[in-house]
């Protein structure tokens, strides 16, 4: 498409008796060089245009005049003097009048406001914590005694999601765990001889707190964020709403099985990622002239069934604030992308921060209980 | 065919030729072959699930056609390296079904960037232009609001806006009528009209909202589902009374030609 060499936009404002008459001409386009203002704007807007040298115009023309006339607040702005296809564009934006309730008044900002307003906020997410768990346990007293609802296929699938598919992370993590523990621990040891006690070293370091906590931390990473964006784009897409109207409980439905499931799951893990850590260790020891079979004789006087135990019955619980935190975000996503990748990221660093938490926890009050 | 358009013949802005859609070995339509004239509005019809959005996709470029070809202006875009397609695309504007706004951004900050991104606006002009694109589909007051603040119609309405950010030479909307209220819809196609005469775009539509597909197309294209190719090709108001094909007359005038449906409505 050839176009004429274009003349300089232009517009100049005129008084005509008590007329003010706005003056357009040359061609008003995006690429073209800015539009030349001349004479003194008025107050309100023009009462007619003169367009008689107007050229090519492009959208820059009427979103000008429009700033112009919505500056001005007129009810009833005239619209004489332009060409037909310009006067349609403007009729056209000024048919449906300006929303003003719609305009967001400015939010006040005053320091006090704003402690109140967090505080309220604080309060309203531990009442939403509080009652998620209510819900939660009211939901786990229906699958106990039979009557909550959910697709037991759909279950066994998060089961596998959470568990077998989660097994080469958590050995890769817990493997190299095991080693590095067993290194920094021996540099240390083996200044006063005792190499050996690296096995104790690393067996009584897994089972109580490393393999467990590194467990949880990798599924609030891998599950609890996966729950967070499966259940948030649900709610998006109004898959809850249909849930509750076809007279499911999306408790039940969504919640329930994705706890069930990691509540199941996590102490399987916990002892998979056990194992595979004293294994590491192992392999260390071996490197540093501790046999095997020495190296396993040692970890297993000093990692007794009560040890083992210890880690496990935490990772009951890290299961339940994993799967808690991960379906809570989901279920209070707003409804659109960026709310759903929100919830993602307070799900994981919420279910992580509980964890350290709640294990801080256990480790005093195993302290007081004395084992 | 001189009866199938008001506008005197006009050089081919689209061409297509021998187009065959395809997912993998299931084709969804085969031998499609239409022009769409410059200055044209230009309908896809069609009943539910026949591949209308299908073909929209493909002359967008965001599916690749198993065979056959895509010109505009004679140039061939289905030959042309997805990467080099940018020079087309400038010159497009899509709205999607359901608006696709960016949720993360104001409505005025949706259309605004479009402007900013490719042209050298100084803001106070994009902000006007960003006022004016909103007023012309009546969201005048809604700029600082987020896509998830506003109802569905809302959200397409500024799809729409966002759509004629940059003026495109030919626009592309995916059903931007279904949703909207009598009056909103009846705007719109004002709007579409008044686009066409004052600024020149070639209109590109997939709708079957019928009182609209006949106040303001110039051409259509019917995809009949039966046959998995193009029913008829014309202007939808000589489509409905003298077509060939059976199944465009039914469509056009809601099946109420073969046998009138029974009437609730005294």
């Amino acid at each position: 498409m050839s176009k004429p060499p274009a003349s300089p936009p232009r517009a100049c404002w005129t008084r005509d008796g008590g007329r003010v008459v706005l003056e357009l001409s040359g061609d008003w386009r995006r690429g073209g060089v800015e539009p030349r203002m001349e004479g003194t704007p008025p107050q309100g807007a023009p009462d007619a245009y003169v367009a008689d040298a107007l050229g090519d115009f492009d959208s820059t023309l009427p979103a000008f005049l429009l700033a112009r006339i919505r500056a001005a607040e007129t009810t009833s702005p005239s619209l004489d003097g332009l060409p037909p296809d310009l006067r349609g564009l403007m009729e056209l934006a000024l048919a449906v009048p300006e929303e003003s309730e719609a305009r967001e008044k400015p939010a006040e900002t005053s320091e006090i406001r704003k402690l109140g307003t967090h505080t309220i906020g604080a309060w309203a997410g531990v009442k939403s914590v509080i009652e998620f768990s209510g819900q939660a346990m009211l939901s786990l007293g229906r699958f106990l005694t039979g009557r909550a609802r959910f697709r037991r296929g759909e279950f066994w699938l998060i089961v596998q999601q959470c568990g077998v598919d989660a097994l080469p992370i958590v050995s890769l993590i817990s493997f190299l765990i095991g080693l590095i523990m067993a290194f920094v621990g021996n540099v240390q040891l083996a200044n006063f001889g005792a190499s050996l006690y690296v096995a104790d070293l690393v067996g009584i370091a897994m089972v109580r707190e490393m393999g467990v906590v590194m467990t949880a931390i990798i599924m609030s990473g891998r599950t609890g964020a996966a729950f967070a964006a499966h259940i948030g784009s649900m709610k998006a897409n109004q898959e809850i709403d249909a849930l509750r109207t076809f007279g499911f409980d999306p408790f039940d439905f969504l919640v329930l099985p994705r706890m069930l499931a990691l509540v199941l799951m996590m102490p399987l893990l916990t002892m998979y990622a056990n194992a595979i850590g004293i294994l590491g260790g192992m392999l260390v020891g071996s490197a540093v002239g501790i046999p095997p079979s020495l190296y396993w004789y040692e970890t297993l006087t000093i990692v007794t069934m009560e040890n083992a135990f210890l880690g496990v019955f935490k990772s009951v619980f890290f299961g339940i604030v994993i799967a808690m935190s991960g379906c809570m975000q989901g279920m209070h996503a707003g409804n659109s992308s960026a709310a759903v990748g929100h919830a993602t990221t307070r799900a994981v660093v919420a279910s992580i921060t509980a964890i350290i938490i709640l294990d801080s926890a256990f480790a005093a009050i195993f302290t007081i209980l004395d084992i | 065919m001189p009866e199938t358009s008001t506008h005197p013949p006009a050089k081919a802005k689209i061409t297509v030729r021998d187009l065959t859609m395809a997912y993998g070995p299931f084709v969804v339509m085969r031998d499609l072959n239409f022009e769409v004239a410059e200055k044209e509005i230009f309908v896809i019809m069609g009943g539910s699930g026949c591949g209308k959005s299908t073909l929209l996709r493909h002359l967008i470029g965001l599916q690749e056609p198993a065979q056959g070809s895509i010109l505009y202006e004679g140039e061939d875009f289905t030959a042309t390296l997805p990467a080099e397609r940018g020079r087309f695309i400038r010159r497009f504007g899509v709205m999607y079904q359901s608006g696709a706004l960016w949720s993360s951004l104001t409505l005025a900050e949706n259309i605004a960037m479009p402007l900013e991104e490719h042209t050298k606006l100084k803001p106070r002009a994009i902000r006007d232009l960003v006022f004016y694109k909103l007023a012309l589909v009546g969201l005048s007051g809604y700029e600082d609001y987020y896509p998830a603040q506003l109802s569905g119609g809302m959200n397409k309405r500024a799809g729409i806006a966002r759509a004629m950010a940059l003026d495109p030479d030919i626009l592309f909307l995916d059903e931007p009528g279904a949703g909207l209220d009598p009056l909103s819809s009846r705007r719109l196609d004002d709007l579409i009209l008044q686009l066409r005469d004052s600024l020149g775009s070639t209109i590109v539509m997939v709708t079957h909202e019928l009182e609209s597909i006949f106040a303001i197309a110039d051409n259509s294209i019917f995809l009949d589902t039966a046959t998995r190719t193009q029913g008829a090709t014309g202007r939808p108001t000589w489509l409905r009374d003298h077509s060939e094909n059976p199944a465009v007359r039914q469509f056009l005038s809601r099946g109420g030609e073969t046998e009138p449906l029974p009437t609730i409505r005294s």
